[in-house]
């Protein structure tokens, strides 16, 4: 490398260290009034996917407007990989006193900034994993996918519905399985035909999964992904019914044949995660709320679904609030025949990261 | 790096200093981004400040910054190598995954090994997969049946899927909710880290990696056959130099270095391989190695910068109210300048 360009580039890193220097110092100087609180929240992806980002962006969003003085650093688009732990130490640097990193894939990166910093709070959605300073938090969704599959099964005509469906891990094993659940109670000859897409969000792959089941006279459709918007609208374009998930608002996309959706109001959840942290009350916990939470919502139900299976949806809410009934309920047997309760037994909800099977009615494959 | 130079690195023999050249071109990117800024109403010299002053302006900053260099030195390497005989490798990324597979291989099957045995398997078997990915373009070249450009770009997305298959199937932990992820590796077949940072022992590899990559092209017979070859690859088969096996050679080593960028992401960062363990660092390190002309000076500067761009773009987010996307915009515009800047030389000639 040539003696003389490589004194160039030298005097160059110099110029550009001092006034760099001058920059930061200058900063520096800069004062602020301080918040009460700075909540530091991480997303997957966009926050304007009207699905899973956006309903965790919103929530930190109604945090903010009922708590003045709280203030929100809100990153989207972060990697699961490395650069979560960058953008969480970042966002302590930056002063925050509580965490959201609203993703499944953030909770190890979390674990090994939590160990660091034993003063800051961390909430993790879902996780499987706590530490003195990470509380996890979700609601159980079966009980919603049934009324889901309640609906569902007394609006559709061919008795064929479909779920296009991220990963075949347990949690949507349990879902898809409870809505099937759900609509055969209402309409014995229905089947739900399943499609993995092997990915939160593809949309491409999403549209061509949902075109696929409705060719195959599902009309009847519904979606665990990041952003449903796609299956949606894919359903409503050819005239077949939707079922929504993850976001409030995802009825506008599909407003002609939306029967309901299960939506993840986090708001005031969050909104007593931030109280507790500021009055020193939060502890880490193991939170699992159902359908009486404030943050488990049913959408409004849709013009097609009949006033007969709004009424059935609401009575079977109560008996799942009130104990009295239970989702998964023996005898089930799955996909290929084999009993996997006895009748009489209870898969009990805290083993729903074990289920491995699809039940009988359901086509498609668990691995 | 496909046009044919004189010199070993581009960069010798031009009127304007290289690094001069490079400044105003980083430069001019920054200042399109800065009215890209002012247009959507932020003030670019306060976005600015706060990228740099995020990453340089603390030890914890500074030290993320070489975390990210790590994998982007090594993916720049292992395209800038086979470069020096016109090779185009864009196959970084698989590399680097099958690397990272290789090495879970191991780390998963053999974890009863003591650290001393396990880890220097691992590295071999990290290099050994991003290395033997390579080679199978370096062979279908090296015949005639393929272009490296083409096959290392399509076989990107077989590593991906590869890598998938083995974390959604046989390798998922049991533990993790059926999410799919492998198991967390054993201490002994985890990387050492710099106290209290993340700055692992792969910044060894990188640096080992661009020393070797100077020396064998600068002071090695292989490099002045490597250079004949670059200039004039007829004349060079005329003399009796071996074109074929360097082309398989050069893309096995290649490929080897970016496997050992993955290694080091799983080992060291992960502690586990799951899907999505690489943002794109081979095809970050395509245009590393693209805007530096191989130049093992530029190819730090430029990941330097790089990652600087990266890790700072969360300020963007954090301070600006930014979207995401806004550093992807600042990265392309890097790439549309270097990209500029050949293609005006091409023409000029």
């Amino acid at each position: 490398m040539g003696k003389k360009n490589f004194k160039m580039g030298m005097g160059f890193l110099a110029l550009l260290s001092a006034l760099m220097f001058m920059l930061v110092t200058t900063t520096s100087a800069r004062a602020s009034s301080e918040p009460k609180l700075k909540v530091g929240i991480l997303h997957i992806g966009s926050i304007a996917d009207a699905g899973y980002n956006q309903a965790h962006a919103e929530g930190a969003q109604i945090m903010k407007k009922n708590l003045p003085g709280v203030e929100v650093i809100g990153v989207e688009n972060v990697p699961e990989g490395a650069d979560a732990e960058r953008v969480m130490e970042n966002m302590i640097k930056q002063g925050a006193k509580l965490i959201i990193p609203a993703s499944f894939g953030y909770l190890d990166p979390a674990l090994r900034v939590s160990k660091k910093y034993p003063d800051i709070k961390f909430v993790h959605p879902g996780g499987y994993k706590r530490a003195p300073n990470l509380g996890t938090y979700w609601a159980s969704t079966p009980e919603a996918f049934y009324l889901m599959g309640i609906a569902a099964g007394k609006t559709t005509k061919t008795n064929k519905m479909g779920y296009v469906v991220a990963l075949p891990i347990s949690f949507f094993l349990a879902n898809i399985n409870a809505f099937q659940i759900g609509a055969r109670s209402v309409n014995p000859s229905v089947e739900t035909r399943v499609v993995f897409t092997g990915t939160f969000l593809d949309p491409g792959k999403e549209a061509t999964a949902a075109n696929a089941l409705l060719d195959q006279g599902v009309d009847v459709l519904g979606v665990i992904v990041d952003s449903p918007i796609t299956v949606v609208q894919t359903a409503e374009k050819r005239n077949a019914y939707s079922v929504g998930y993850h976001y409030l608002g995802v009825q506008k996309f599909a407003p002609k044949g939306w029967i309901s959706g299960i939506a993840f109001t986090w708001g005031e959840l969050y909104t007593r995660f931030a109280k507790q942290v500021m009055d020193g009350t939060w502890k880490s916990e193991n939170l699992l709320g159902n359908l009486s939470s404030d943050y488990l919502t049913i959408a409004p139900f849709g013009p097609a679904v009949s006033a007969d299976a709004a009424k059935l949806v609401n009575a079977k809410k109560q008996e799942f609030i009130s104990g009295k009934s239970q989702v998964f309920q023996g005898p089930i047997k799955d996909n290929k025949g084999v009993e996997r309760l006895k009748a009489g037994e209870v898969w009990p909800m805290e083993n729903l990261g074990k289920m491995d099977f699809l039940i009988e009615g359901v086509i498609g494959q668990a691995r | 790096m496909i046009e044919r130079t004189s010199g070993v690195f581009r960069l010798r023999n031009r009127r304007l200093p290289g690094m001069v050249r490079w400044f105003g071109l980083v430069g001019l990117a920054f200042l399109i981004f800065a009215i890209v800024l002012i247009i959507i109403g932020k003030n670019p010299i306060r976005a600015y400040i706060n990228i740099f002053s995020s990453t340089l302006g603390s030890a914890y900053g500074l030290s993320e910054i070489v975390v990210k260099m790590i994998p982007l030195i090594l993916t720049a390497i292992a395209v800038a190598l086979p470069s020096r005989i016109w090779l185009i490798n864009v196959g970084g990324e698989g590399q680097l995954h099958i690397g990272a597979l290789f090495a879970t291989g191991g780390a998963l099957h053999f974890s009863y090994l003591p650290a001393w045995i396990l880890m220097p398997l691992i590295f071999v078997l990290g290099f050994l997969g991003g290395g033997l990915w390579a080679m199978i373009s370096g062979i279908l070249r090296a015949r005639g049946w393929a272009s490296e450009t083409i096959s290392t770009l399509l076989m990107n997305y077989v590593a991906i899927l590869l890598v998938n298959f083995f974390v959604f199937g046989p390798w998922k932990d049991p533990e993790s909710a059926n999410y799919p992820q492998t198991a967390e590796f054993v201490g002994a077949a985890i990387l050492p880290a710099l106290g209290g940072t993340r700055v692992h022992f792969g910044l060894v590899f990188a640096i080992v990696s661009l020393i070797i990559y100077y020396l064998l092209l600068s002071y090695t017979r292989w490099g002045l056959e490597m250079r004949a070859i670059g200039n004039n690859s007829e004349a060079a088969q005329r003399n009796g130099i071996p074109i074929a096996r360097y082309i398989i050679l050069l893309m096995f080593i290649g490929g080897g270095i970016a496997g050992l960028a993955g290694m080091s992401e799983v080992s060291a960062i992960q502690g586990r391989l799951r899907p999505g363990i690489s943002p794109g660092y081979g095809f970050t390190g395509f245009l590393i190695s693209w805007m530096s002309g191989g130049n093992p000076l530029g190819m730090v500067a430029s990941a330097f910068l790089l990652a600087i761009i990266i890790s700072g773009g969360d300020i963007l987010q954090m301070a600006h109210g930014l979207p995401g996307s806004a550093v992807h915009i600042l990265m392309s515009l890097i790439l549309f300048v270097v990209l500029g800047r050949s293609g005006g030389r091409r023409s000029a000639k």
